[in-house]
């Protein structure tokens, strides 16, 4: 067949008994799947181009749309499922890579939901966070050899965060700047961090810079001498945990005069930024790199490198930290993006849990712990996650997705079009004026309160009252329906033992 | 008599002096005389009354309680025939006085009498159309007479009220109009054609360029027949005179107070005498478009400058009249109309934009002077007209979007969004509604 | 501590820079002010439903919904002839009494944001927002999904609903 129709993963249900052709649906849905007839007074739904992202069905004021999975099927093929049959029908249209957003969806073992934690319950009794107080205080930066007194020490400079929770690196380009400023305002507010990722820092956002982590991404894009002074720590990006190994591209068509000042480069140009830092070949380049901000920060703030956790993480943790990184971050497999090719994002990489696991215990082993926080980031979905990351070996870790959820995301992994109905993904003014930043900012804080809360909460069933005393504290989690291998890698026992 | 406030009206000006005395003044005594039989009405429904689309209970402006409500004295049926401003007393026609501490003169316009041959021996048939009691004794006339032809002289918006009115009783109206077209002082040709046209389709013949010459009676007097200056003869047993009003200040002759066309007034709404004020038709006030001050006939001007008037006479504040421009709503033939300021003529250097639908019934038409709005004319669509009435009396510079303003979909948003967005924050300044 | 509940004074603010143009808040004000105050028995199965009380604009991107601003010096009243629109002296709202209008226009002249619907056909205003003098809450407030209609007490802290 020469054009066959476009296959989509939903169908668009309407109860009729219900829908009273408000035409709310109509107007809102930016991939224009309904539309009005007049003639014959109804509203028709094209399934073909919904995207699941579930705004209709949220705005609709009878509850009449129901967006649910197509029913139509292929014959039952564990080797050739749908995803990869579709795939390939895609490819033979266009030719081209295929695209994604968000973070993988395979269905790689998750081992936070194989790990679980434990509670006091003779000894060491446990605590009420509503009666006593507990420490979720965490200070990122590189501490000193030992805790000495009445000797003069140097002590370099902390980032001090109410919770072990920040938002992740989400450049004004990947995402609108009403979330931008949602995320910001919510750091701010309840004291931790945001991340700018290498989009620059747009002016609205300045008044949010004391709370903000800067990156210097291999695109530089946005970095001068106001950038870091503004900045409260500075993170040099070298790999994400959605595309190891590959750059960025943000395309001209969606470099506006906006983006075109915040990064500093010509409106309508694309945005590229290259696969390496074509300035760093080596560890000791990467040693210049980070020195060289420290300078041009005075010493004042953390600097810091971001990875993805790939095959050899533990070592190049290592390097980085002896390269003099204040901080560094480990993105695993199910980190999410804007934009990534599918491949990329569904094959490269290793999830998170062994990969903190990993770089905790080689460093703790080297005697270099000391020396730089480790923060996970990668695809957390409950503060249960937050917490045997920390566990783990985790300082802190940073959220994107769960943040992007908590400001209306349905995960419908199409923000590389940006048509984002909810005005997340998209830099269209007609789309992005749907995320109130003031609603976000709350939304977002909620976020932070309630995972806080609830670590308050499984720290205190452990008896433990500071997050401090659970950092790397393996003891404290068993493994379920874990191998002897994977046992051993996190560092961890089976429940039982 | 004694009172503390004295107000000679009882027509828009004078009950929203009413409102605004007792905002600041509880116990102040208040008297308010007519020279009318009834108090509180309001003569724009007095056409309405005629065609017999509202009774005599809907004309009143306020609710019966009204005077109860604020303490009034209301005396009906006292024309004042003489005052003294030094001696601060109204002299009444059954001659007894009125002492006062502050008088507001209120007491409207009182209706042009032209020269017609023959009008002085009418018994019965003739009427001008300014009251209450005019449109009664329409009524019993027509029905008594049996009416079945009228001819109105005076194709202003009284005028055409009353055509309205008659039309609204089955009687058929011939409009005599001196100008080349109906509603003169406010329409162009254009607009005052849509609305010929649709008279003319409502059983009204308008007659334009003529006047009456002479009215022809019957051996017992009642009118019979009407000549026109063209020559024309109409039969017809009513004749109803409606070309012009002028403000009803007779009495104020060697009184002190000055007078121009009307009762001259400062910002304040106050005359040369001391303690006296002026609002409404009887009124000579601030005009806003030409700065100077001239006698604006219109509703809203008489309700406003009433109401500030009252307030300024408590001495409890001090309020300055921000001027008004004219402005009617008149609906004729079924066809709505609104218009604003210079609307008629557009005066010289101005640019004029048009938009005109004939076999719609619309037409709109904005005259600006400088990039700002001075007039507009709406018939047919008078959607969101009242916008305009901001724009003009913002005086605001509308050269960036002057290409949008005859849009259909005219509205807030084509605005400059710093003006529309203070706007709408900004609470109207509050004059104790 | 007293909390007096500050009905008077109340206003509706609008932002446009949050309206996404859905129009779900004259689903609402009709809602509110029909028969059932049910939107589906509203809609499906009611006569003559009433026009909505807030007015709709869109340019482009922009767009918002505009209702009466119930102003403390409202022009409208100035031009009413009948008394059909009149002040609530005890919230300070503007209201409408359908049953004194002739349909003279003259509020639709006066009124300087429009917001103020004919009828011309029946010759009676058609709608004009009375603040939901009915329900505890303005149904378009409560009902607009991006905040974009807010209400604020006098003093322009905002009201949420209880």
């Amino acid at each position: 067949m020469a054009k066959g129709k476009n296959y989509s993963q939903f169908l668009v249900g309407r109860d009729d008994g219900r829908c009273v052709k408000c035409q709310a649906c109509v107007r809102v849905c930016s991939n224009e799947v309904h539309s009005y007839d007049g003639k014959t007074d109804s509203i028709r739904s094209d399934s073909s181009k919904c995207v699941g992202c579930h705004f209709c069905e949220e705005i609709c004021p009878t509850e009449a749309i129901s967006i649910e999975r197509n029913k139509s099927q292929l014959r039952k093929n564990a080797n050739w499922t749908q995803d990869a049959v579709y795939n390939i029908v895609r490819q033979a249209k266009s030719g081209g890579m295929l695209l994604t957003g968000m973070g993988s969806d395979k269905n790689f073992k998750n081992y936070f939901d194989r790990i679980v934690l434990n509670a006091s319950q003779v000894t060491n009794p446990s605590m009420d966070p509503l009666r006593e107080p507990m420490e979720l205080k965490t200070f990122i930066g590189s501490k000193p050899e030992r805790v000495a007194v009445d000797r003069p020490g140097k002590l370099m400079k902390q980032l001090e965060i109410a919770t072990p929770i920040m938002f992740s690196a989400m450049s004004f380009g990947s995402i609108s700047l009403n979330a931008c400023k949602s995320l910001a305002k919510a750091a701010a507010d309840f004291g931790t961090f945001w991340n700018t990722g290498e989009g620059g820092l747009h002016r609205d956002l300045e008044r949010y810079s004391s709370n903000a982590i800067v990156q210097v991404a291999s695109g530089r894009f946005g970095v001068n001498s106001e950038y870091l002074e503004k900045a409260a720590a500075v993170e040099i990006k070298i790999g994400q945990g959605a595309k190891p190994g590959i750059g960025g591209h943000l395309p001209g068509e969606k470099v506006s005069a906006e983006i075109s000042r915040t990064r500093m480069i010509p409106e309508g140009t694309d945005a590229i930024s290259p696969a390496p830092h074509h300035d760093i070949y080596s560890i000791e380049d990467l040693k210049q790199l980070v020195f060289a901000l420290k300078e041009a920060t005075l010493y004042k703030k953390p600097v810091g490198v971001k990875i993805s956790a790939v095959n050899n993480v533990a070592p190049i943790a290592s390097g980085i930290v002896r390269a003099g990184a204040d901080f560094v971050v480990i993105d695993g497999i199910r980190g999410g993006t804007g934009a990534a090719p599918l491949v990329t994002r569904d094959n490269v990489g290793i999830p998170i849990e062994l990969a903190v696991a990993v770089v905790d215990e080689r460093l703790r082993q080297e005697g270099i712990r000391h020396k730089a926080s480790v923060i996970a980031a990668g695809g957390f979905r409950s503060s249960a996650d937050v917490i045997k990351a920390v566990a783990l070996g985790a300082d802190a870790v940073y959220i994107g997705t769960a943040a992007l959820v908590s400001l209306g995301c349905h995960l419908c992994q199409k923000c590389y079009t940006g048509k984002c109905n909810w005005g997340i993904a998209t830099q269209d003014e007609a789309l992005t004026k749907r995320l109130n930043p003031e609603t976000g900012a709350r939304q977002a804080y909620n976020l932070l309160r309630a995972w806080s809360m609830e670590i308050k909460e499984l720290l205190g069933g452990m008896g433990i009252n500071a997050i401090e005393s659970l950092r790397g504290n393996r003891d404290n989690l068993r493994g379920i329906d874990l191998d002897e291998n994977e046992l051993k890698i996190l560092g961890i026992k089976h429940a039982g033992q | 008599m004694k009172t503390d406030y004295l107000i000679i009206g009882a027509g828009p000006a004078g009950i929203n002096a009413v409102e605004g005395i007792r905002y600041f003044d509880k116990r102040g005594k208040i008297t308010v005389v007519t020279s009318e039989s009834i108090g509180g009405y309001s003569k724009p429904m007095i056409s309405y009354y005629l065609a017999g689309k509202a009774g005599k209970e809907d004309m009143f402006m306020r609710p019966r309680e009204f005077y109860g409500k604020h303490k009034v004295q209301l005396l009906l049926n006292r024309e004042v025939v003489s005052l003294s401003a030094p001696g601060k007393k109204a002299v009444l026609a059954d001659a007894s006085a009125v002492h006062f501490k502050k008088l507001l003169i209120a007491s409207g316009g009182r209706p042009v009498v032209p020269p017609v041959e023959g009008v002085e021996k009418i018994r019965g048939g003739f009427f001008t159309f300014t009251t209450a009691a005019d449109a009664e004794g329409l009524i019993r006339y027509a029905e008594k007479n049996k009416v079945k032809n009228a001819v109105v002289l005076g194709g202003g918006l009284i005028g055409l009220k009353c055509t309205e009115g008659l039309l609204g009783r089955g009687i058929k109206v011939s409009v005599v109009e001196l100008a080349d077209r109906v509603l003169s002082n406010t329409f162009d040709s254009r607009a005052s054609s849509i609305l010929e046209r649709n008279l003319k389709n409502a059983g009204c013949q308008v007659y334009k360029k003529d006047t009456v010459k002479k009215a022809k009676t019957d051996s017992s007097g009642a009118l019979e027949k009407i000549c026109l200056k063209s020559g024309k003869i109409i039969p017809a047993k009513l004749l109803i005179a409606a070309v012009g009003v002028a403000p009803a200040i007779g009495f104020l002759k060697n009184s002190g107070v000055k007078t121009g066309r009307g009762v001259i007034v400062d910002e304040y709404l106050k005359t040369n005498a001391d303690g006296i004020y002026a609002a409404g038709d009887a009124a000579e006030c601030g005009d806003f478009l030409s700065g100077g001050n001239s006698v604006l006939a219109i509703w809203p001007a008489a309700a406003r400058t009433g109401r500030i008037a009252g307030i300024n006479m408590t001495s409890r504040r001090k309020i300055k009249y921000e001027g008004g421009f004219i402005m009617n709503s008149v609906e004729i033939a079924g066809v709505p109309t609104i218009s604003f300021g210079l609307s008629a003529a557009a005066p010289p250097g101005s640019e004029v934009l048009e938009k005109y639908v004939p076999e719609k019934n619309e037409y709109r038409k904005i005259v600006l002077s400088e990039n700002r709005i001075v007039g507009a004319i709406f018939v047919g669509n008078i959607e969101r007209a009242g916008i305009f009435s901001g724009i003009i009396r913002d005086r605001l510079d509308v050269s960036g979007f002057k290409d949008k303003l005859l849009n259909d979909d005219f509205g807030l948003l084509i605005l400059p969004e710093d003006y529309r967005k203070r706007k709408i924050k900004t609470p109207e300044i509050s004059v104790f509604n | 501590m007293k909390d007096k509940k500050r009905k008077k004074g109340r206003r509706i603010i609008i932002r446009e820079d949050y309206c996404i143009g859905c129009r779900i808040c004259e689903v609402y004000c009709i809602t509110q002010h029909s028969q059932s105050k049910d939107i589906i028995k509203a809609y499906k199965f009611e006569e003559g439903l009433p026009e909505s009380g807030i007015f709709f604009e869109q340019q482009g991107t922009v767009s918002f919904a505009i209702q009466c601003r119930h102003c403390e010096d409202a022009p409208c009243l100035y031009g009413c002839p009948t008394g059909a629109l009149y002040r609530d002296k005890k919230t300070g709202r503007v209201l409408f009494d359908g049953r004194k209008c002739v349909g003279c226009w003259m509020c639709i002249m006066m009124c300087p944001y429009g917001v103020i619907k004919a009828d011309i056909k029946n010759s009676k205003v058609a709608s004009k927002c009375d603040l939901c003098i009915d329900g505890e809450f303005p149904a378009c407030v409560e009902h607009c999904p991006n905040e974009a209609i807010i209400l604020v007490d006098d003093r322009g802290v905002k009201i949420e609903k209880e």
